[in-house]
């Protein structure tokens, strides 16, 4: 075994991995490992600020299915990951972050870039490592990439001082994962796998909940063929759009804060809810006192600590999604489907007397609602979509028909604005022959649009079209819904930017539509351009408002349904 | 006297990885949660590799606990210990007031608690004892009438009670 330094044992452990490309940003710390990065394989995209960085690796790890991995500096840097780290902790993104740290003999002095990276990091992350001795280098980089992306995935970070960078080392293939504490259960309990299909079996008004969980563990299929053996309708929680296809006429949509009617009401009413990789977030229970209270619960997460966090289950189950799934399956074995016929008549109903509307006059101002509609007719649907934090987000969700796993990326769990460009950058390049648009909010965009010079730089075509709506939409709509229209700070004075020459400022072509007839047209143009990304700023109607919607805290049985058409 | 209500008290024995910063996460992982720690005492086990943390916990909601610090990568196993089927013990150091009359005072209420003496100051007695939490606590209202200067616990240390006869032999359950 030939000597070398911690640095290319670094980089041959990447290697190792399978790893193909990294988002990062070098500095004083970290830059012997990018020495021997400049030789290596895996391709390396220059973020413009580390935020960026650490959700392009989001983005990527979406998309592909593979762990992001993102690299930075020590303190700034280091900080500047925080946010991404934090986002994919709550969305059980698989992620590895590699940091510089200033050399160990000055660890502890406040050191020039110094800052206690592990320390800041411990609750943004699944685990994280300080690394003192190169020799550990390869096992610690083998069980980073374990953790991240078993069990209930997330982001893991390793600290590296530079003086164990510099060090001599010998690289060995790592052997033992040596995680005595972590063995996360996959399969469910079979006993409680039965119980759960007699409970079901036995049901008249149930529900399949499902969510993030789904799209890990690769259980659509899985979870299509249940809902179609048992005849039970699905709901898709904002992380799980996709899981089932939305064309599937058992699939009901997303619940929640900005759920369809149906959505919601069907879980509230439901007599058996069925959890699948999902955590009964709040923004999905609404107040949890009035959420599905007549309703037995089966949950089913490979998160123990998921399972009656929110809401106590009846029958819980520990187990990987599409594991359980899967033996759920067998276990129903040659049973007929559920006979639900008036439950599943009530929902269509419900689907009849309720459906999502906006309404889109041809001489009056753009509905964000038709951007997203007219995008989903002339893609075909065939995108990936990625979204930022707020009304555009929402409107995103709803009106998209997402018919495949790994379709939507967006922040959901953090709610991190500034999300979409560097993700859908992270997608793009992870997916290069996929049709990547993201939609994002202009106050979103304002966070990370830079990252565009990033995407151009590298050839990364995304396509972002921005709401233009002159405002923090969604703090407008609680301002005005609950703060008595006292527009508090909400307001981003829109004349200020030209998002045209914004983007031809960077390297990528700007559009822009300000009547309706003009997006169709405009939409047509940016699919035309696959050279370089593209901006299209669509000037959004600045007063629409997301319906329905269930105020935060308050109970899913007042649902409210927003204007009629024509209001 | 102000009596603190507080939420009920979990002790919970955890084996770690001995490693640096594991303390540090799982005080982390208590107060993210907003759990309150009433003691904590850390330390090695025969093993070396291995430590031992007795941890007593303030919670309305101990499995939620117990879950949260299992997802910690180097906690490798959790006990819960139910005071009856445990031994439960805390040291504790106290410093009384005790001049003239008091002294001899001072000292007997002490030997009933098995206390011994330490430390012998011109004004103060300090005495070392051993015993059950709830044991120390009558100790200190016993001598809280004479002046307690300073205090020190440990945190509560605990160890399960071993079986008192041959285990029978295991019958399936349920
Ligand atoms: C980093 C961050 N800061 C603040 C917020 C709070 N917040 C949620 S939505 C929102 C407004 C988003 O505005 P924009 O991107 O224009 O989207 P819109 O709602 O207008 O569609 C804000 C400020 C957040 N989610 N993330
Ligand atoms: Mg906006």
């Amino acid at each position: 075994m030939t000597t070398i330094t911690g640095s290319q044992s670094v980089i041959s452990s990447l290697e190792h991995e399978g790893v193909d490309l990294i988002f990062g940003i070098p500095g004083g710390a970290i830059l012997p490992a990018y020495d021997p990065l400049y030789s290596s394989p895996i391709r390396h995209i220059l973020a413009r600020h580390e935020q960026g960085a650490g959700h392009m690796a989001a983005g990527y790890a979406w998309a592909t299915g593979r762990v992001g991995v993102c690299v930075a500096t020590s303190g700034p840097g280091a900080t500047n990951l925080v946010t991404p780290l934090a986002d994919a902790l709550m969305d059980s993104v698989p992620m590895v972050a590699i940091t510089g740290q200033v050399p160990t003999h000055a660890v502890g002095n406040d050191a020039f870039q110094e800052a206690y990276t592990v320390g800041i990091t411990m609750p943004a992350t699944k685990h994280n490592y300080f690394v003192t001795d190169p020799d550990d280098i390869p096992t610690v980089i083998h069980q980073a990439f374990h953790l991240a992306s078993s069990g209930r995935p997330g982001p893991v970070l390793i600290d590296l001082p530079k003086d164990v960078l510099n060090q001599e080392t010998k690289w060995h293939a790592p052997q033992d994962l040596e995680l005595p504490g972590y063995k996360p259960t996959l399969d469910g309990h079979p006993r409680r796998v039965k119980e759960a299909v007699e409970m079901l079996a036995a049901s008249r008004r149930p529900v399949l909940y499902v969510g993030g969980g789904i799209i890990k563990s690769e259980a659509s299929e899985a979870l299509t063929r249940f809902a179609e053996i048992t005849n039970i309708p699905v709901v898709t929680t904002l992380m799980g759009r996709g899981a089932i296809p939305d064309s599937h006429p058992l699939c009901l949509g997303m619940p929640g804060m900005h759920g369809n009617y149906t959505a919601i009401t069907s879980m509230q009413k439901c007599d058996v809810l069925a959890a699948f990789g999902v955590r009964f977030d709040d923004r999905v229970t609404g107040d949890p006192d009035h959420f599905a209270v007549g309703a037995k619960i089966i949950h089913a997460d490979v998160d123990p600590a998921e399972i009656g966090k929110v809401r106590a289950a009846d029958i819980p189950i520990v187990a990987d999604a599409r594991r359980v799934l899967t033996q759920m399956i067998k276990a129903w074995g040659d049973r007929p489907p559920i006979a639900n016929q008036e439950w599943l008549e009530t929902i269509r109903e419900w689907q009849t007397e309720y459906p999502l509307s906006y309404d889109q006059q041809p001489d009056g101002p753009i509905k964000p609602q038709f951007v997203i509609e007219e995008l989903a007719r002339i893609t075909g649907g065939d995108a990936v979509l990625v979204a930022g934090v707020g009304q555009h987000q929402m409107w995103a969700s709803q009106f998209w028909d997402f018919d495949r796993p790994r379709r939507w990326i967006n922040s959901g769990g953090l709610g991190t604005m500034g999300f979409a460009v560097p993700a859908a950058i992270g997608a793009k390049a992870g997916m290069p022959d996929e049709l990547v648009y993201a939609v994002d909010g202009d106050g979103c965009f304002q966070m990370t649009f830079q990252e565009l010079i990033t995407a151009a730089a590298h050839q990364v075509p995304v396509k972002v079209a921005v709401f233009n709506n002159g405002a923090h939409g969604m703090v407008k709509q609680w301002q005005k819904l609950f703060y008595g229209g006292r527009l508090s700070a909400s307001l981003l004075n829109a004349e200020v930017v030209d998002y045209v020459k914004l983007a031809e400022g960077m390297g990528c072509i700007g559009l822009r539509a300000e009547v309706p007839e003009e997006v169709g047209p405009i939409l047509e143009k940016s699919l035309a351009i696959d050279d370089r990304p593209v901006v299209v700023e669509m000037v959004v109607d600045p007063d629409e408002m997301v319906f329905p919607m269930v105020p935060a805290g308050g109970s899913n049985d007042n649902v409210i349904l927003g204007p009629e058409p024509g209001d | 006297m102000t009596t603190f209500s507080h939420p009920p008290r979990h002790t919970l024995s955890l084996v770690v990885e001995n490693r640096p910063g594991v303390l540090a996460r799982v005080s982390s992982c208590l107060a993210r949660r907003g759990f309150n720690i009433h003691s904590l005492a850390v330390g090695p086990t025969i093993d070396p590799g291995l430590s031992r943390i007795t941890v007593v916990v303030e919670s309305e909601k101990i499995e939620q606990v117990k879950k949260q610090l299992h997802k910690l990568i180097n906690v490798i196993r959790i006990f819960e210990l139910e005071p009856s089927m445990a031994v439960e013990r805390e040291t504790m150091l106290i410093r009384v007031a005790a001049t003239g009359t008091a002294r001899t005072e001072v000292i007997e209420v002490a030997n009933i608690f098995k206390a011994t003496v330490v430390d012998v100051g011109y004004n103060s007695l300090t005495f070392e004892v051993t015993g059950r939490p709830a044991k120390l606590n009558d100790l200190i209202e016993l001598l809280r009438p004479f002046g307690v200067v300073e205090l020190v616990k440990s945190g509560r240390i605990a160890i399960g009670r071993a079986a008192k006869s041959k285990p029978s032999r295991m019958r399936a359950v349920g």
